[in-house]
């Protein structure tokens, strides 16, 4: 290859690679918070695929983007009241309640996709959010394609790490967050409500999980498909262990998931390549792992009271 | 006790709790219609047996369980606690057992824990620390408020639950048994510091089953027996003797009779043993020792200086690195849990329930656990289930083992009749090596002096019997020779006179020690 594509082809990969750890990071931001205070939610999928359905339907009906991404957050508060009443309330294993709601997630949205959207016919498409491109900063070349020419969904993961990050680290709230997840007695001790600790962090989780799905039909397709999370909750969960239990790990782990998967995109779209699809498809799952297990020396250990219930 | 009453009309109480009664799911009564009564500024011992409800009404004080009836009056008004919150806004502090720190926060972080609202920014952790240095410092506890809790020592820890309870504003502390995790000098250091806290004013409540603790800190006692209050009595009025009747309900035996016996020719010895940790730290570096047959060797430490990894390698259940290790004069050269079995190993571990015991097995299957293979307990493959029963029957009745019947899990046992079970069918053996560690943690006095007593009938019969315990105490009445443990390795030989408790004591805390004799 001669330099000049080679340098485009760089910068189409990373100008994808933020946009592709999007909606993974606002799962495994999410993620952080339940974990931290002890609750593990393997359901981060079926969180998505109700979120991600939610933002579409509310979008198309009543064609307003912003109105999905309410519907969304709104899919994920019940989605997380729910699943807290069973493992927080009920004291239910958290494994089970979190392979019920996968399934609940799949089944749910492609039986209501199949009633209301699946006529042919129909113009299925939404407006989505569109790149805004910010002013002189875009016109740098390389870097403005890279960093500056994204959507509102994409910059706003500037703004949630480093907010979760203070809320977790800096507050009173997130110092009870920790407690409540390392040892929930001695929280309880000193007056901190450990199940209303728990329920919040896990709305807070679910909530994000559902925005990540909303993503995937309002600022990337523009339409919703059966399935269209595709193993997304999944390497959320993954994440979140490898980012050491932190949003800005969270952070950089996802971003090295999109770099894989931009690249993957892109050898897919190469004509004269002649390796099958599914395998493309598995790169980055597979690199990710890779990688990640390469470089974690620094082992963070896993929040003391995870998964038990209290 | 007519001038007792006398008395209690003249003076106030800071706490009385009237009445209290508990009981769990499952029928079982913690408290039973009790009723204590508080002095202000003084040193109330709550005194009683595992299992007695002494922290069970500590808890319901401090808000942690609600009573079934009763009504607790704190400083002349009835007080309704729903939530430990209630009980610090009441200035009712607890340094539990079990320590409440959050292990990955700073010392800091647990003290202003659960102190402010949620969304309070943590901006001004400068004052915090500043203060917890200054209370540190007035009350001579050496706290750092920047170190984070997971790297202190058990007697830090409790320094700093103690500090966070002073801090959050105490009238009234209560401590559960505060000195079970420190050493001799910790613990005369506390007791000092405890009685200093009272004369400034401060009401303590300490519960205990020790006696020695109760003699030597305390104004009043309340004893307490299978939820019930016994009695409560003026400390300088009572002596060991009469508490420890009043807290099992008969006499005990307060010292053991240990002939004097003459060791034989050497059953186990060891030379150069080195153990590593989980975490592949060295725990144990490089010691050796012998044990004859009849004959205890006490290794006496504060736990956590590589005692269970000594004792797990000895019994064959983790790696070690060696010179030579002798079993009745066999070479050992590999881990051969079967091998050392045969050679007439038993092994008392430390935890009963981890090690000991499968807890949903039920008496009978635990008391055959290591011979369920062998005849006559298996025939051609096929248990033997009657006499399986039979044999459990008549060690049950051998070792008065309380159990309602054999088929019952174990579970359910009190630690004591655990221990008894583990011990009875380890001793039935009849080892020529008996490896025992921390035999009587936890449970009560009584089957402490009955485990106790099978030790020292076991040495007698000739076995070599190697003892770790933390319990100083312990050390001194069952051994023959004692060697003291820190940061794994020995730090000397000392006989089992109790005029070298002290010197003992100073050792466990890795100071050399000129021994002497």
């Amino acid at each position: 290859m001669e330099l000049v594509p080679a340098i485009l082809f760089l910068q189409s990969i990373l100008a994808a690679t933020w946009r592709m750890a999007t909606p993974i990071l606002y799962a495994a931001v999410g993620e952080v918070f339940s974990e931290r205070a002890g609750v593990l939610n393997i359901g981060l999928e079926g969180i998505m695929l109700i979120g991600a359905f939610a933002a579409y339907s509310t979008a198309y009906e009543t064609g307003s983007l912003l109105l999905g991404l309410v519907a969304a957050i709104i899919s994920g508060l019940l989605s997380g009241l729910l699943f807290a009443v069973f493992t927080v309330t009920v004291k239910a294993n958290q494994i089970v309640v979190g392979a019920a709601f996968n399934m609940i997630g799949m089944g749910i949205t492609g039986f209501l996709y199949r009633a209301f959207y699946a006529e042919s016919g129909k113009i299925l498409s939404l407006k989505t959010f569109l790149p805004v491109d910010i002013p002189v900063l875009s016109s740098i070349p390389f870097f403005g394609e890279v960093f500056f020419r994204h959507n509102l969904m994409v910059y706003a993961t500037l703004i949630l790490v480093p907010l979760a990050s203070f809320i977790l680290y800096r507050t009173a709230f997130g110092l009870s967050i920790s407690a409540v997840g390392e040892h929930p007695k001695a929280a309880d001790t000193v007056g901190i409500n450990v199940l209303r600790t728990r329920y919040v962090s896990i709305l807070i989780g679910t909530s994000l999980a559902a925005i990540g799905g909303a993503f995937l039909v309002l600022a990337y397709a523009d339409q919703f498909v059966e399935g269209i999370v595709t193993g997304r909750g999944f390497i959320a969960l993954a994440v979140v262990v490898f980012g050491g239990w932190s949003p800005w790990g969270a952070m950089g782990t996802s971003l090295l998931f999109g770099v894989f998967y931009a690249l993957q995109l892109r050898i897919q779209a190469m004509p004269d390549v002649l390796i099958p699809y599914q395998f493309l498809q598995a790169l980055p799952y597979f690199a990710t792992l890779l990688v990640l297990v390469g470089l974690t020396k620094r082992r963070v250990r896993a929040p003391k009271a995870l998964g038990i219930p209290y | 006790m007519e001038e007792c009453t006398s008395e209690n009309a003249n003076q106030a109480y800071i706490l009385r709790m009237e009445n209290i009664c508990k009981s769990f799911p499952g029928g079982v009564q913690a408290n039973r219609n009790i009723t204590l009564e508080v002095r202000p500024g003084e040193i109330h011992c709550l005194l009683g047996e595992n299992g007695a409800g002494k922290t069970v009404l500590m808890s319901i004080l401090y808000g942690l369980y609600k009573p079934d009836s009763g009504t607790i009056y704190f400083k002349g008004k009835k007080l309704d606690i729903h939530s430990t919150k209630d009980a610090i806004e009441n200035r009712i502090g607890m340094v539990h057992q079990h320590f409440m720190l959050v292990p990955t926060l700073t010392v800091a972080e647990n003290v202003v824990l659960g102190q402010y609202q949620p969304w309070k920014v943590l901006n001004d952790m400068d004052k915090v620390h500043q203060r917890i240095r200054t209370m540190s410092d007035e009350f001579g506890l050496d706290v750092d408020p920047s170190k984070v809790v997971q790297d202190l020592s058990v007697g830090e820890q409790q320094r700093v639950e103690i500090l966070k309870a002073l801090y959050h504003g105490a009238d009234l502390l209560i401590l559960d048994e505060p000195t079970a995790v420190l050493t001799p000098q910790e613990s005369e250091h506390l007791l000092k510091f405890l009685r200093d806290l009272a004369n400034r004013g401060l009401t303590i409540i300490f519960i205990t089953h020790k006696l020695e603790e109760v003699m030597q800190v305390s104004d009043r006692v309340t004893v307490l027996r299978d939820g019930r209050v016994v009695g409560t009595v003026n400390t300088r009025d009572t002596n060991p003797r009469e508490l420890a009747r009043m807290m099992v309900g008969r006499e005990v035996l307060m010292e053991l009779k240990k002939a004097k016996t003459e060791p034989g020719k050497v059953i186990f010895s060891v030379r150069n043993l080195r153990v590593k940790d989980a975490r592949g730290l060295e725990v144990v570096r490089g010691v050796s020792f012998e044990v004859r047959e009849r004959e205890v060797l006490g290794i006496a430490g504060v736990s956590g200086n590589g005692q269970t990894e000594l004792a797990l390698a000895l019994a064959g259940l983790i790696e070690s690195d060696f010179d030579e290790m002798r079993l009745d004069g066999q070479l050992i050269t590999k881990r051969d849990l079967q091998r050392l079995n045969r050679l007439g190993m038993a092994h008392i571990p430390e935890d009963r329930q981890k090690m000991g015991l499968i807890l949903p097995f039920s008496v009978a299957e635990n008391f055959v656990l290591k011979t369920y293979r062998d005849e006559p307990f298996a025939r051609r493959g096929f248990l033997q289930f009657d006499t399986i029963r039979e044999y459990t029957r008549s060690q049950v009745s051998k070792f008065s083992i309380r159990v309602g019947d054999i088929e019952e899990e174990i579970a359910h046992l009190s630690g004591g009749n655990q221990q008894k079970v583990v011990v009875a069918r380890e001793l039935d053996r009849q080892p020529r090596f008996l490896l025992v560690n921390q035999p009587t943690r936890g449970i009560d006095i009584g089957a402490t002096e009955f485990v106790r007593q099978q030790i020292l009938v076991e040495r007698d019969a000739g076995a070599a019997i190697l003892l770790i315990s933390a319990d100083l105490e312990e050390i001194f009445a069952l051994s023959d020779r004692i060697l003291v443990m820190f940061e794994g390795r020995f730090m000397g030989e000392v006989p089992p006179d109790p005029a070298l408790v002290e010197q003992v004591g100073l050792m466990m805390a890795g100071k050399t020690v000129q021994t002497s004799g």
